[in-house]
């Protein structure tokens, strides 16, 4: 029989080494996957992890390191606050949609009018479509004690279809030949999210995520708020005998992470992506949780996770149309991501116990 | 008894990492013998019981039962060879009959209406009254402790093991126990029996073995060993009985009126009319059988439930509507029972635990940003002042011992200067020492001049502290009435009696 025993005091060092261990280990049993699939796994990890940032077309491929990087950053830094209280918002990607939509329809409504106003109204109006879609979960949650779970995951599919209706409809393109979708944001210059730097793929978002990872790290390490969210995870009865309101923190995490979530949204719909079409969304939303806890939960981790994220996206399209693999292999691949921290993390906080048991 | 031991253990030697459990011990036990096994926390009479019991198996040493070697690879086999155990926490399904739950715990179970008719003579043999279709999730803790003991006598037992049985019952209850206890020893049962509770062991057990640090330390006949003499082998060294100076109580800290709150759990007690007033420098001591009302009754004190407005007044204001930040604020400090998980986080460090509670009272924070420096220093003050072994307040809370983690949560509280204090169990499974400085630090704050309200179920240490003495039962507090000169006798009725158990005839 093989039992989990608890580490008294997990090595500090070996819960640093398990993130690069699982990214060791995803690459080898990657490699065996793709080997199986008849290519040559060096080939394939060196398109996956060296070619985006160092290959011939780097030079493409780094910017995109930041655009797609800043969404899962943004948004798992604030799934990360609810996860350390034991508050699961897995309903990034409906927050997501809610603020590209709540962004979009106000940089419409102004059209064409030009002013400075217009864009910061846009991000306002995201961060407030993605909140009040989290609000939805957190005040059932709170009131009547819904599992916020499954609340906010269903919500996703809510949002879809309102992300549907509005390109077939209120927001389709009155000059777009029939085709469904907005006008295109990046033509319209007051609500265009463009490269601060051109072509450096540094646009509002990339630097929302790094204010929004600062501004956790401050919150988590030295404000009485961050600990009442790392005591409630940790510890419920003791945080709510310190004082912790545990309605007012549910309130607060699924604000938090449903505001970044929307305004990661915004900034996807207004720069990158340009305009609300019926397939917008790519799952950035449920990306982030695994990027989430690939960075353990911590500001700095998430930010570096939500970059090697980024970049096993990037490399994997590249694969995909250089050596055909498919997608549902690079999917496994970063699925086998989270798998290997998941289970190292175990072996951090426990040792594994062979033979008989044996009640200590 | 006969000149063949029942059960014969020779140098048996159990080592964990970093702990020696058990060293070298040996013990013989006659049939029919009640034997004391003593020690404080930690000495190693859990480990050296689940030895015997298989549960636990020894680096080196010999068991002999009867004379033939004993090893039992598992408690089956312990189970088989004749050795039954009743444990300090009950193994018992709350949705099931005593009949169901006593099924299941057997190997071949017989049908339902054999195993009843069983159950009923077993009880009725040794005067434990036990209704065999009774839901368990209904029994008083006595009854479920009944429950526990006849499903081990149904194996028909040579040796049985109690650990700490009554720690839950009523001196009443006790009183029935033990009666049980001796008529089993009359018919030539053994019994193994684990307490730290000296007077018990001095009217029940014919010998006693003492264990420290994993050791034997002592063998004596307890009637005719002072309790002191005994709780000194335990310890090691001399111990300080708490003192106090008499004092006049000052004004009216605490009053409850009519307290009443229904319980958050299913399996809870609602608080009933509770009405009390606490004064300055005086010491309530709140006794009665665990399950009572008392978690509840410390959780509308510290805020984390609230009543209806108007029920407890503190310093002349209402705080029923505060939370226990704003009870902080005011001076009105708790510790509860569960250290780990309530009063403390297991794995957060004991600075951040210092937080925890101390945050408003210390200031630890401004204007929301915490201060982790001042935090480490209170840590450590609390540290150094109570004596709480460990290397450093970057220790997580989950890796120290009972006994220091509590010093600790209570310490923290003590260092806040409360003007009430409401601590629950205060010495819960705390060895003898670290519980005699945790009593000692109570009634020095009482001195100072702070209300308190000690709730406890170890009445020697209530009797010890307390100014007034009063019981809940059933959600509802007797009148409270001067410690001094309370008997046994008067205690157990206010704490309810015997709950409706029948007096055992035997």
């Amino acid at each position: 029989m093989i039992r989990l025993e608890k580490r008294p005091q997990p090595s500090r060092i070996f819960s640093l080494a398990t993130p690069v261990l699982a990214v060791v280990a995803t690459m080898i049993f990657g490699g065996l996957l793709f080997a199986v699939l008849g290519k040559d796994p060096l080939v394939a990890i060196r398109t996956i992890f060296w070619d985006p940032l160092f290959g011939e077309f780097a030079f493409y491929y780094r910017p995109q390191l930041l655009i797609k990087g800043a969404p899962l950053v943004l948004i798992a830094i604030g799934l990360s606050m609810g996860f350390k209280a034991g508050i699961w918002n897995i309903g990034a990607e409906g927050q997501y949609i809610m603020g590209a939509l709540f962004g979009a329809g106000v940089g419409l409504a102004f059209y064409p009018l030009e002013g400075w106003y217009i864009f910061p109204l846009m991000v306002l109006a995201g961060a407030f479509g993605g909140w009040i879609w989290a609000m939805i979960p957190a005040i059932l949650k709170v009131r009547f004690g819904t599992n916020e779970i499954l609340v906010s995951l269903m919500l996703v599919y809510v949002a879809e279809q309102f992300l549907a209706s509005m390109s077939l409809g209120l927001m389709k393109n009155p000059e777009g030949f029939g085709f469904p979708g907005s006008r295109n944001l990046q033509q319209y210059e007051s609500a265009f999210n463009a490269d601060l730097i051109a072509g450096s793929g540094m646009h509002w978002g990339v630097v929302a995520a790094m204010i929004a990872v600062i501004f956790a790290y401050v919150l988590l390490s030295k404000h009485r708020l961050g600990f009442a969210i790392r005591v409630t995870g940790e510890a419920p009865r003791a945080a709510k005998f310190s004082g912790v309101n545990p309605a007012r923190l549910v309130l607060f995490c699924l604000g938090v992470s449903g505001m970044l979530a929307g305004l990661a949204g915004m900034f996807e719909v207004s720069g990158p992506a340009g305009q609300v079409t019926i397939d917008f969304n790519v799952g950035y939303g449920f990306t982030a949780i695994i990027v989430a806890f690939l960075g353990r939960l911590h500001p700095i981790g998430i930010l570096l996770a939500g970059l090697l994220m980024a970049l096993t996206y990037i490399g994997g399209d590249i694969a995909q149309s250089n050596l055909g693999l498919p997608a549902a292999a690079i999917q496994v691949f970063q699925g086998m991501l989270l798998f290997f921290l998941l289970a190292l993390d175990v072996l951090t906080n426990y040792r594994l116990r062979f033979g008989t048991g044996e009640v200590a | 008894m006969t000149d063949t031991p029942l059960l014969h253990l020779s140098g048996l030697t159990k080592a964990y990492p970093g702990v020696v459990a058990n060293d070298d011990v040996s013990l013989t036990i006659a049939p029919g013998e009640v034997h004391a096994l003593l020690g404080e926390n930690g000495a190693g009479k859990s480990t050296l019981v689940k030895m015997i019991y298989g549960l636990v198996k020894p680096d080196t040493g010999l068991m002999e039962m009867q004379g033939a070697p004993f090893a039992p690879p598992e408690p089956r086999a312990a189970r088989s060879a004749g050795v039954g155990m009743v444990f300090q926490h009950f193994s018992l399904f709350d949705a099931l009959s005593v009949a169901e739950n006593i099924a299941l715990g057997m190997e071949n179970a017989p049908r339902m209406s054999a195993l009843s008719a069983r159950i009923k003579a077993v009880s009725e043999t040794y005067g434990l009254p036990l209704a065999p279709d009774r839901i368990v999730g209904d029994l008083s803790a006595g009854e479920r402790q009944r429950v526990e003991i006849i499903r081990c006598l149904l194996q028909e037992p040579k040796l049985l093991i109690m650990d700490e049985p009554t720690s839950v019952l009523t001196p009443q209850e006790v009183e029935i126990l033990f009666k049980t206890l001796r008529k089993l020893s009359a018919e030539g049962t053994a019994i193994l029996y684990i307490s730290h509770k000296l007077e018990e062991i001095r009217s029940l057990c014919d010998t006693a073995t003492i264990l420290r640090l994993g050791k034997v330390v002592g063998h004596c006949i307890p009637r005719d060993t002072s309790a002191r003499d005994m709780a000194e082998m335990m310890v090691g060294s001399a111990l300080k009985t708490p003192t106090r100076a008499g004092k006049e109580p000052g004004e009216v800290v605490l009053a409850l009126n009519g307290l009443s709150a229904r319980s958050p759990s299913a399996f809870g007690m609602p608080l009933r009319d509770i009405s009390v007033e606490v004064r300055a420098g005086e010491i309530l001591g709140i006794g009665g059988v665990a399950g009572n009302g008392q978690d509840e009754l410390l959780a509308t004190l510290s805020g984390e439930m609230l009543t209806a407005g108007g029920m407890i007044h503190f310093g002349g204001d209402d705080v029923s509507l505060l939370g226990p930040t704003a009870r902080r604020a005011r001076g009105m400090l708790s510790a509860p029972e569960e250290r780990l998980g309530h009063a403390a986080a297991p794995d957060m460090s004991l600075t951040e635990n210092a937080l925890l509670t101390g945050a408003v009272r210390e200031k630890l924070d401004t204007g929301g940003f915490i201060n982790w420096s001042r935090a480490r220093g209170f840590a450590e003050a609390i540290v150094e002042r109570f004596d709480v072994r460990t290397p450093g307040p970057a220790n997580a809370a989950r890796s120290l011992s009972g006994g220091n983690l509590q010093k600790f949560v209570i310490g923290r509280e003590v260092l806040q200067r409360p003007d009430l204090l409401v601590v629950n169990q205060p010495t819960w499974g705390v060895d003898a020492s670290a519980a005699a400085a945790i009593r000692q630090a109570l009634l020095d704050l009482a001195e100072g001049g702070t209300a308190l309200i000690v709730i406890s179920q170890d009445l020697d240490e209530l009797m010890e502290i307390s100014d007034r003495f009063a019981a809940l039962n059933e959600g509802r507090l007797s009148e409270p009435r001067p410690a001094a000169g309370l008997t046994v006798e008067e205690i157990g009725l206010m704490m309810g009696g015997a709950h409706g158990m029948e007096v055992a005839h035997v």
